[in-house]
């Protein structure tokens, strides 16, 4: 019973160890932010020396889920005690903007893209503040950005053009 | 009947023979209308709506792909084999999603009809929207899933074209002419989208999907809902002129379409793209 329970620790603190490096798997598109806490972490699981992950990607159409994937498996295949790495997206529950986790918000600004408003009602207007000045006196210039998730806005206090995270909501 | 993994839903042979078909609906009509989108970069009115419209095409693709990845999960094979190796006569997408987007090729005097580009994004939006809500319920959970990620992207879209539409609809008599030119053709084309083939009872029967009849009936509210505020009324009913794409029936402009899209892919299907 007891070398059980030493397993049953040992894989615990193993899943904590994956969990500690898919924090430095960065989005490949918006650096400043892990796949964490963007939210689209799952589910952590081990077996043996095999680590499960199941991850919730945010657009559907993204062109660099393949390459997070690829990231995630790079990043968990070099812990101690694991040698082979499944990650497989998931869409239940799904992503949605209020997956974001408040620090991640913050990270986001940093990289000059205002975070989604928490909680938005399609349909109803959405107010995006500048990521540099914090300013509201703001223009949508283009919905559609560089990449799926992000829009293009123009700060007519600092005079800065920036992005925005579009909000996904579960409607 | 709720149908949790693809093993329940195999043991239903009809059910499972209508989800396929479904599927290859959903699938075709989304790679074939996000591949004429595709055509349209660098051509597009301005740089704005070159960025807007490949985005739009980009995810669009991508939705075709999730679908794609449910066949491939179903036993049809390999997602990129189905999308690109099959033959012309086995692509369910309707026929005015292949239509070509004017005279000229995207390399050659290219002469596109952003009129016919708008109108057609905004009908097959309606329509597509339609059938997510309608998709979120399907008893293939795995399916239900999935239309409720897409859901929340193409809200966007739907917003996009509504936004062309209207303006052009109201801009100057030239556009409006283009544009009622572009609702007559793609109207009397349009219930190639609406109608869901032979196999459509069987679709409704298994809860996979809503009835072809409710499905059109709210498309059409919805598409007479925006004529009217902008005073434009058509009387008959939506048409399926060139023939039914869901029963394999299509164009030229379909076989044009695939040899410029697998063309890479059937150099060395074996290759990792």
């Amino acid at each position: 019973m007891r070398g059980g329970s030493k397993v049953v620790i040992e894989r615990a603190q193993l899943v904590e160890e994956i969990r500690a490096v898919l924090q430095e798997v960065k989005d490949p598109e918006i650096p400043s932010i892990s796949i964490v806490e963007l939210g689209m972490l799952d589910t952590v699981e081990v077996e043996g020396t095999k680590a499960r992950i199941q991850a919730k990607p945010t657009f559907v159409g993204c062109p660099a889920l393949d390459i997070i994937k690829k990231n995630i498996v790079n990043a968990v295949i070099g812990l101690e005690g694991i040698d082979e790495v499944e990650v497989k997206y998931v869409y239940d529950p799904p992503w949605t903007t209020d997956s974001i986790s408040e620090g991640g918000k913050e990270k986001l600004k940093v990289y000059g893209i205002a975070p989604p408003p928490s909680e938005h009602t399609p349909g109803e207007p959405w107010h995006i503040d500048c990521p540099y000045c914090g300013s509201t006196y703001t223009t949508m210039e283009n919905i559609f950005g560089p990449t799926a998730c992000r829009s293009i806005l123009y700060c007519r206090s600092c005079k800065n053009p920036f992005e925005a995270m579009k909000p996904v909501a579960n409607i | 009947m709720i149908f949790e993994t693809k093993e329940e839903l195999k043991q239903h042979t009809k059910a499972y023979e209508a989800a396929k078909a479904l599927l290859y609906q959903l699938a075709d009509d989304d790679f074939m209308i996000a591949y004429r989108g595709s055509e349209w970069l660098g051509l597009a009115p301005h740089i704005e709506e070159d960025v807007a419209f490949s985005s739009i095409s980009q995810d669009t693709m991508g939705h075709a792909v999730m679908y794609y990845q449910l066949l491939e999960e179903l036993g049809e094979g390999k997602a990129d084999d189905i999308s690109h190796l099959r033959n012309p006569v086995e692509y369910r997408n309707a026929i005015i999603l292949e239509e070509k987007n004017g005279t000229g090729t995207y390399l050659e005097k290219p002469d596109y009809d952003w009129a016919f580009a708008v109108v057609r994004n905004l009908f097959y939006d309606y329509a597509k929207t339609i059938r997510l809500q309608s998709l979120k319920d399907s008893s293939y959970k795995p399916l239900a899933h999935i239309a409720r990620r897409v859901i929340g992207e193409e809200y966007y879209h739907l917003m996009h074209w509504e936004l062309w539409f209207k303006q052009l609809m109201q801009s100057t008599p030239e556009a409006r002419q283009r544009m009622e030119a572009a609702i007559e053709r793609v109207w009397d084309e349009f219930d190639g989208v609406l109608t869901l083939g032979p196999e459509g009872e069987a679709m409704n029967e298994y809860s996979l999907i809503s009835s072809e009849q409710n499905l059109r009936d709210r498309w059409v509210e919805k598409v007479q809902h925006i004529l009217s505020e902008v005073d434009y009324k058509i009387e008959r009913k939506p048409g399926m002129k060139s023939g039914n794409g869901r029963m394999g029936e299509h164009t030229e402009d379909l076989n044009q379409a695939l040899s410029i899209l697998s063309e890479v892919y059937r150099t060395d299907p074996v290759t990792s793209w």
